[in-house]
């Protein structure tokens, strides 16, 4: 069992809550879903649990258009009808036109595999509960080839959603549940720690005093989160800024430097302009 | 002991299924959680909670119940739910909010000044100052919903706002009937499909293609058909401002979920009552008005009309020209409405206020009647009902 317990990478911090989840799931072999604010860290969950215990990783990302059947497999009818039509061998063997899906390449895996099925909230409301039965058994039947696909070692299946749409109770029982709530200062500093390490402490310092000081203004469409953080000290150490820039003081409610990395809209922007404007205002009378 | 704790949930209302609790037992057997009571408690809450918005509601029937303190579990039945407040969370009260609640001698108190307050509005209103107009503090942007709006209406209105969150009665409303969430409207919305192919001819038609191709002496004669679409039409009238600022949320689910169901939804805004133009754009709801007989012209009678608003106004609104609280309005809300359910047979009410209050407010009892009692509230149920009569 110790060797299958995930307790975060060397570039990825995980809260003990998250910890635990993850290793419910890892050992019962249900799914877990993760919810959370955009860019906290959700689809990479998949990519380091995956690397940790060293699993090979399937990813199914999920679009609107996206069906469940297309999971498990496709049968491509109009090519086994177009080799008819010349007279190729391999028209009779129907499961030469079975095509695979992620899913089924997932239970197909020698060693236990992580399987990633990204943003599930896209696809159409019904979808969820078309995978009851394959979440669920972990296995399901090929009509055309009337073959039984069974997942040889139960994957360890991390399902994410950003809330666009509310999944069905029965889909939900059957998974264990995460919300990646946003870090605090302590454990940001950590994350920025393992994505940074030679940055210079009073700039780290500065970096998230800014950044907590743009999340906590009200009113603001996106609020930036931890990916955009992570983009913009990228930015910063690039372009070399020293942290004096940084410093709030009296101009608390100023622009940051290069504000593009954390702001992405431009009401945002306009908010944050207005905010500097009334603030000088306010000083100069 | 942790059947007691299963108990203790679903009393206060995180609903875990027996299979969530099976689940936990066996991975606590698995020795998942090992022997800190801190693991137990990120595994529990893993297995039986499935939305965030209930964690806080856990962690205290959790605390209640693992330090014995009964009594937590019973305050919680009586407090302020956390996750009302949650979902509402424009309109949370804050510190300083519940000390002029306080300051003016507690919820009853509030009220009666409530009523005084708006008694006295009224009596203003007759004076013919637009007191009620509280313009720009609109629900509804460019998309149908622009969250910024109800915080500008906070200035202005935050008694009466205070009281919704406080009101006992409202939040039993939302508890205890189904959830109204954006799943549950389009599920209700799906039984208003009519299926009907149009548009490009893009899906194989594998019936027919085999037929045509066997015809064909087997030579290959591919058949496409239109892909089927929701053909219902629905002509969508939102009441915007003043007192559907505490709707906000349950219109913009609503909303969203009209949106994302049908192919045709032609959707306008009103303020208050229907009168002789409504707007499409609600930043420019000055500068670019649809006058009412166009969209009747416009949108044939095979389009099915939803109006949703709360019908609380002042009666005078409906029934007398230049009632209206935005401009002077030749002929009465009534007339204008009368036309519309004219043009369009297919028409119904939704109201987000509580159906007991319907009774006790004038203006609503007059609109269903206009209505002719095609009014229904705006939770799942009363949508179900609604959707009935548009068929």
């Amino acid at each position: 069992m110790a060797e299958n317990r995930f307790t975060g990478t060397s570039s990825y911090i995980a809260t003990d809550d998250l910890m635990m989840a993850v290793n419910a799931a890892v050992t019962l072999e249900r799914p877990i879903l993760i919810k959370g604010e955009p860019g906290t860290g959700k689809t990479q969950l998949a990519t380091e649990v995956a690397g940790a215990l060293g699993r090979p990783l399937f990813e199914w990302h999920i679009k609107s258009t996206t069906k469940a059947q297309q999971g498990l497999y496709d049968y491509d009818a109009v090519a086994r009808l177009r080799d008819s039509q010349l007279g190729d061998e391999r028209v009779h063997d129907i499961g030469n036109y079975i095509v695979r899906g992620k899913v089924w390449d997932a239970f197909e895996s020698d060693i236990q595999p992580v399987l990633l099925i990204d943003e599930i909230d896209k696809a159409d409301i019904e979808f969820p509960n078309d995978l009851l039965r394959e979440l669920d058994r972990m296995e399901f039947f090929v009509y055309e080839t009337k073959q039984l696909v069974k997942a040889r070692n139960r994957p360890i299946i991390v399902i994410t959603s950003n809330n666009e749409k509310e999944l069905p109770d029965a889909f939900l029982r059957r998974c264990f549940f995460h919300y990646i709530k946003f870090p605090d200062k302590d454990t940001m500093g950590r994350i920025v720690d393992v994505h940074f390490p030679d940055l210079k402490k009073n700039l780290l310092r500065e970096a998230l005093d800014a950044f907590y000081q743009v999340r906590e203004v009200t009113g603001l469409k996106k609020k930036p989160s931890t990916s955009e953080l992570l983009d913009w000290i990228k930015l910063l150490l690039a372009e070399d800024i020293p942290p004096e820039v940084l410093r709030s003081g009296d101009k608390s409610k100023a622009i940051p430097p290069l504000y593009g990395a954390l702001l992405k809209n431009e009401q945002d922007v306009h908010l944050f302009e207005q905010l500097v404007f009334l603030d000088r205002r306010s000083r100069t009378q | 002991m942790l059947t007691s704790f299963f108990y203790m949930l679903r009393e206060g209302g995180v609903k875990p299924s027996i299979t969530e609790l099976l689940i936990l037992l066996q991975a606590m057997q698995r020795g998942v959680a090992g022997q800190s009571v801190d693991d137990f408690y990120y595994l529990a809450r893993s297995c039986l909670v499935k939305d965030e918005s209930r964690f806080d509601r856990f962690d205290r029937i959790f605390a209640a119940h693992f330090h014995g303190m009964e009594d937590a579990l019973r305050a919680l039945a009586s407090e302020l739910p956390d996750e009302w407040l949650h979902r509402q969370a424009e309109l949370v009260l804050s510190d300083e909010e519940r000390a002029q609640i306080e300051a003016m001698g507690g919820f009853d108190k509030l009220m009666e000044a409530l009523i005084e307050r708006l008694e006295e509005q009224e009596e203003r209103h007759e004076g013919g100052n637009k007191w009620i107009g509280t313009a720009g503090t609109s629900p509804f942007g460019a998309h149908g919903y622009n969250p910024e709006g109800v915080r500008i209406g906070q200035q202005g209105s935050r008694h009466r706002r205070a009281t919704k969150v406080w009101d006992r009665r409202e939040y039993r409303n939302l508890d205890d009937t189904v959830e109204l969430g954006t799943r549950n409207i389009k599920i209700a919305l799906r039984k208003l499909r009519k299926f009907a192919r149009e548009g490009a001819a893009d899906q194989l038609d594998l019936d027919d293609t085999i037929d045509k191709t066997a015809r064909n002496a087997g030579l290959l004669d591919i058949r496409m058909i239109p892909e089927r679409h929701n053909a219902v039409k629905v002509l969508l009238c939102l009441d915007v401002g003043g007192s559907m600022d505490d709707h906000v949320r349950i219109c913009e689910e609503m909303f969203s979920a009209a949106r994302s169901e049908f192919k045709h939804l032609e959707y306008l805004y009103f303020h208050n009552f229907v009168y002789e133009s409504l707007w499409k754009d609600n930043r420019r709801r000055h500068a670019e008005r649809v006058p009412t007989a166009e969209i009747t012209h416009k949108y044939g009678p095979d389009y099915k009309l939803v109006f949703v608003g709360d019908a609380t106004m002042s009666p005078y609104e409906i029934v007398y020209a230049g009632g209206s609280v935005e401009h002077w309005n030749e002929e009465p809300g009534a007339v204008w409405i009368r036309r519309l359910l004219n043009s369009y047979p297919k028409a119904i009410w939704l109201n987000p206020e509580p159906q007991e209050r319907w009774n006790f407010t004038p203006s609503i009892k007059l609109t269903r009647e206009i209505m002719e009692d095609r009014m229904f509230p705006l939770t799942v149920g009363g949508l179900d009902d609604g959707i009935k009569r548009l068929h």
